[in-house]
């Protein structure tokens, strides 16, 4: 299983990988704010935790076809749910490498655009933080929206559509546990409550996806 | 092997055969008296003046919204579990009335708050909720359409909706939390159900049976018209490879 | 006409809106499942006539 993790991830750093990609999407993204709402740093201050996790979360969406989709078209994917190894291990580690190339690079790289959105010193931290937790919920539920949508020649939009609904919570307690923190209110319920989310993904979604692919490998 | 040799389908046509006209009676008739008596007959409210009488529309399409998908659900367990295919059929024709009641809850739940609230929309626990709701709904109907084989389609919704089920569930202590926060003692709830008096609850009562009734009536066409659908498909292929 | 007083905007127009969809929906429902049920009854008929045909 290690090897298999150690594959997916060379595959990912070399160029052609998407490695860069999701980074750079993320400034793209946090850069537009500006440019569509206007140069006011107070505004800019106020929406920053929300805008880092929003950016964060899409930029994360860009890599997810590729968790299955090379392995499904070159036959690869057939070989691993024949393989030894249970498949729900296979779809962990799948997913754990691409948080490790897509969700930890852009977990890294929020604290240093928070600096453009002029984030309030108090927030650098649990942006970090929240990222740091939330993100490996947005590569697994990522990981399930992909292995439902391996067969399809153009699921891109349908996965993003299918996969977004599933960020929501995610999202809302990875953003108040920065929000809160800058209230000066107890971010504790909210950062837990993320932990947790994070946490179920990990158990749930590999029995879910391997599901998914079982059906689609028929 | 045709869909059609499985006695299931046949025992749930002849059953529906029945059933539905009955179901679609009973449902014309509890909506028309519910909704006539609500806005004819029932008097203002006190805070809410005449808007009260939207309740007898929005909360039964709001209650159906979430039930219908619970509905699905249930037949999605039931597919994955023993394989009945009306099961899996139901589920897909109770997708396009779910997503319908669901609009209808937001749309009047949006009209009603104007006048309370003073905008259409405001991110409120419960409409929010719903507009949640929708978008689930909307990638479940999605993936029905886009995979073409009818078995894989139903096994993939199925899963989706059943992991969707949880993160709707989840989403909606969510959204209580986020706003919760914010909007400190602000009572935005539109459903008055529980201080509702006996002179709006009885019309209530009668509207929700017509929308149950109703939603039944609808899911059992609809899943009809899938069984046909799929017979047709059936018989289009062995026509197929007859000729080749 | 009950009197709806300053209301009456938001009360039609919220039955309306409902009602309407409402309305769509059981068309929209009712003439697909009228296609089907011909679509499956031609189709069947077709098949009994090159079934004689193949005899």
């Amino acid at each position: 299983m290690i090897a298999l993790l150690i594959r997916d991830l060379r595959l990912a750093l070399r160029s052609g990988g998407g490695f860069g990609l999701s980074l750079a999407f993320f400034l793209i993204v946090v850069m537009f704010v500006p440019f569509g709402i206007g140069p006011d740093s107070a505004t800019h201050a106020a929406i920053a935790p929300g805008i880092l996790w929003i950016g964060a979360l899409l930029a994360c969406l860009l890599s997810l076809d590729r968790i299955f989709q090379l392995d499904f078209e070159d036959g690869s994917l057939d070989l691993l749910a024949t393989a030894p190894l249970p498949l729900e291990g296979i779809v962990a580690m799948k997913a754990l490498a691409h948080w490790l190339t897509t969700g930890l690079p852009l977990t890294l790289a929020a604290p240093v655009l928070g600096f453009l959105l002029n984030l309030p010193a108090g927030g650098y931290l649990w942006v970090f933080l929240s990222l740091l937790v939330g993100t490996p919920a947005l590569s697994f539920l990522g990981t399930f929206g992909a292995a439902l949508t391996v067969g399809l020649k153009r699921g891109g939009l349908l996965l993003s559509l299918l996969v977004l609904p599933l960020y929501i919570p995610t999202l809302i307690f990875g953003a108040q546990s920065v929000t809160l923190v800058l209230k000066h209110l107890s971010n504790a319920t909210a950062f837990s409550v993320l932990a947790a989310i994070s946490l179920f993904t990990f158990a749930l979604i590999p029995f879910a996806a391997a599901r998914a692919l079982r059906v689609n490998l028929r | 092997m045709s869909l059609w040799e499985y006695a299931n389908p046949r025992r749930f046509m002849r059953l529906t055969d029945v059933v539905l006209p009955w179901s679609a009676a009973g449902a014309a008739l509890l909506m028309a008296v519910g909704l006539i008596w609500g806005f004819f007959f029932t008097p203002d409210e006190v805070q809410q003046g005449s808007t009260v009488k939207i309740i007898f529309i929005h909360v039964p399409a709001a209650m159906l919204a979430i039930n219908a998908w619970f509905m699905m659900l249930v037949t999605s367990l039931v597919w994955l579990v023993r394989r009945h295919h009306v099961s899996a059929l139901a589920a897909k024709a109770a997708a396009p009335v779910g997503v319908t009641m669901t609009l209808i809850a937001l749309f009047t739940g949006a009209i009603w708050g104007e006048p309370m609230w003073g905008t259409y929309w405001a991110w409120d626990p419960r409409l929010t909720s719903f507009m949640i709701l929708f978008v689930f709904y909307l990638g479940y109907i999605a993936l029905w359409a886009a995979i073409e084989d009818a078995d894989t389609a139903a096994d993939l919704t199925s899963i989706l909706c059943i992991v969707g089920s949880v993160f709707a569930f989840l989403s909606r202590y969510a959204v209580m939390f986020w706003n919760q926060g914010l909007h400190q003692g602000e009572s935005l709830s539109l459903d008055k159900k529980q201080h509702v008096a006996d002179v709006f609850s009885t019309p209530l009562y009668v509207s929700i049976a017509g929308f149950i009734l109703f939603f039944i009536a609808l899911v059992l066409l609809r899943t009809r018209t899938e069984i046909r659908a799929r017979r047709i498909s059936a018989l289009i292929a062995r026509e197929r490879q007859e000729a080749a | 006409m009950p009197d709806l007083g300053k209301y009456t905007d938001t009360v039609l127009g919220a039955y309306a809106v409902a009602l309407i969809l409402i309305a769509v929906l059981t068309v929209q429902s009712l003439l697909k499942a009228a296609k089907v049920k011909r679509t499956l009854s031609q189709t069947e008929k077709r098949r009994q006539k090159n079934g004689k045909q193949r005899g």
